[in-house]
């Protein structure tokens, strides 16, 4: 099995890509306005700020890996299911080229990174998304690895950790990617089963057809502050219906008001949520 | 069943209309051209056939979405005896996009459930054209859990755009109540048949489809997303729906071939369903044959490969 070291660990968070579109980029030295309360800023001041607006605490996009390391103790983590790739099942128009890029771009096989590691001294089953491959959308190999991680929890018989990013179901694998919800959620049945503690983290933007499958089925749901969640995406339903959407809807402090999120975490304070739920969970007992 | 469908529909009512003033002139003109009239109207009828055969995936689309088609109201009731439908997800609501309830199917009891469009513009909005919001699913949770407890076989026809892009769904938990359903139907203690009547939408229609059996009606399609969608999406350009539609691989055919649907039932070409004899016994014959098959398992087996059904699903490189 791969194992990734640590010294690959990239010093700077990639932004390109997210959070400058064309739209937002100004010329004003690299400078872009925060999308949260549009203070104008720099890549430098948000790398400075661990990925924060230093000004509203707008949480940027940060990669898979970051969001790894960030959350499991150092050196712990040991990457499953590397060697899974998407091919185009369907010779779908683009879908190799656009696959392509996205390797290239992110220097990930997948959208989802998967493995074992320790979070607070307790052994977990670790699951991330990348929000810049391809969306972070679920095709065969993103339904596959979540298995296989929820396999490998009950193998282990530990507690499952997902990180959830997507923008929904891959549409260049047509129904195989469907599929890979109702896969997904029978897997967490098996999981239910088991009797394990499963915990997803919700970050932006987390839609479409993986908020309506694993993601929604975790015994404790978390969200990051001012995350997009939900089914349908928000420019859509407002095309639909014509009506104009209430403030903050789709956001986590939203669906916490309506009873879909246990907390918000701050990414900050994610991991030591996590150690805490994982120990009090474990009936107070720390791994160590 | 109507015939405007299509632009090729015209050139067969053109010659349809030719034969017709053939048959007048005939009784004008007190000549006998009934057996040439009647070879005529074999050869359009053949041609038409042959035609239908042949549907871009694409013209399978539009005809999945036919008002005229039968709705799972009318598949219960041209297929069950005693239906009773049950209404409600004890929640918050009553979603008229769902029926569901209890009917005899062939002397079994069972649970029927189906996303329901209407025929009408008025009908259809009642229905919510078929979109189910929250209270669907938890509607179809409710019920399916009774007929775990009554351990009666379950039946779910198809029929559906996908689920309701609206504000309140999305207040309401859509995807939690999707989630659930997927679920809950995924280790459900009863043998379950799917039949896609027509359209199947993307998350809304599977929220019904995890199934030991899925049957799918010949010009029915189940999709990851819209042709449309896809379109503008993919491609920024919304009328090249035909070409996703052909990409999707949505249609009969390719989904079997991909290992996600177990059956076709063949449709005759441009004729009302219901009142096509082969067709409605082919399809009876057909759930029917899926019931028996799973009915006679063990439990654990059933479950054990509905799991391993979803669990092989998925194309990669490793």
């Amino acid at each position: 099995m791969f194992k990734p070291t640590f010294k690959s660990k990239k010093a700077y968070i990639d932004l390109s890509g997210i959070n400058k579109s064309p739209l937002t980029l100004d010329s004003r030295e690299g400078n872009f306005p925060c999308p949260t309360c549009s203070a104008w800023i720099s890549e430098t001041e948000i790398i400075k700020n661990n990925d924060f607006c230093p000004r509203c605490s707008h949480h940027f996009a940060v990669t898979a890996w970051e969001r790894i390391y960030s959350l499991c103790d150092e050196g712990t983590f040991e990457e499953w299911d590397r060697g899974l790739t998407s091919f185009n099942p369907l010779d779908f128009p683009d879908y190799d080229v656009k696959l392509q890029k996205a390797r290239e771009e992110t220097h990930l096989p997948e959208a989802i990174i998967t493995g074992q590691a320790f979070i607070g001294g307790i052994e977990c089953v670790v699951g991330v998304m990348e929000p810049r491959f391809m969306m972070g959308s679920m095709g065969s190999v993103v339904g596959e690895k979540i298995c296989r991680a929820i396999e490998g929890a009950i193998e282990r018989s530990v507690p499952l950790v997902l990180s959830c990013c997507s923008g929904g179901a891959r549409m260049q694998e047509g129904m195989l990617s469907l599929m890979q919800m109702a896969k997904t959620s029978a897997a967490v049945g098996r999981l239910n089963q088991a009797g394990l503690l499963y915990i997803a983290i919700l970050t932006h933007p987390t839609t479409g057809g993986v908020t309506a499958s694993f993601a929604s089925l975790a015994d404790i749901i978390i969200g990051e502050p001012g995350a997009l969640i939900g089914f349908t995406g928000p420019r859509v339903i407002e095309q639909t219906t014509g009506q104009k959407l209430p403030v903050g809807f789709q956001r986590s402090e939203y669906l916490l008001q309506h009873g879909m999120l246990d907390i918000i975490q701050p990414r900050l304070e994610m991991r030591s949520l996590l150690i805490r739920l994982l120990t009090v969970h474990q009936g107070g007992r720390n791994g160590q | 069943m109507a015939s405007n469908k299509f632009e090729f529909e015209s050139s067969y009512r053109l010659l349809e209309s030719k034969l017709e003033e053939l048959k007048q002139l005939s009784e004008t003109l007190d000549c006998d051209f009934s057996k040439e009239i009647a070879n005529v109207e074999k050869r359009i009828s053949e041609l038409r056939t042959e035609r239908y055969k042949h549907l871009t995936p694409w013209e399978q689309v539009i005809l999945s979405r036919d008002l005229e088609r039968p709705m799972t109201r009318d598949y219960i009731d041209l297929l069950c005896t005693e239906f009773i439908e049950l209404h409600g997800d004890r929640l918050y609501g009553d979603d008229p996009a769902i029926v569901g309830g209890i009917a005899v199917f062939e002397d079994r009891v069972v649970t029927v459930i189906g996303h329901q469009k209407g025929q009408d513009t008025p009908e259809n909005i009642r229905h919510n054209f078929g979109m189910p919001r929250p209270e669907g699913y938890r509607k179809a949770y409710r019920l399916l859990k009774e007929a775990e407890k009554f351990k009666r076989p379950v039946i779910t026809f198809i029929n559906t755009p996908g689920a309701d892009p609206g504000i309140g769904a999305e207040e309401r938990g859509q995807a939690w109540a999707i989630s659930q359903l997927l679920l809950c139907l995924s280790n459900l203690r009863v043998p379950v048949v799917s039949v896609i009547t027509g359209e199947g939408g993307s998350g809304g229609a599977l929220a019904l489809t995890v199934a030991d059996r899925i049957i799918m009606l010949s010009n029915a399609v189940f999709s990851v997303a819209s042709p449309e969608t896809c379109a503008s999406i993919l491609l920024r350009d919304v009328k090249r729906a035909d070409v996703m539609a052909e990409a999707l691989k949505l249609n009969a055919p390719a989904l079997k071939e991909l290992g996600i649907i177990d059956a076709i039932v063949e449709e005759p070409a441009n004729v009302n369903l219901l009142e096509a004899p082969d067709f409605v016994s082919g399809l009876r014959s057909c759930i029917k044959q899926s019931l028996d098959e799973i009915c006679a398992l063990p439990l654990d087996d059933l479950l054990q490969q509905r799991y391993q059904r979803l669990r092989i699903i998925g194309r990669f490189n490793q």
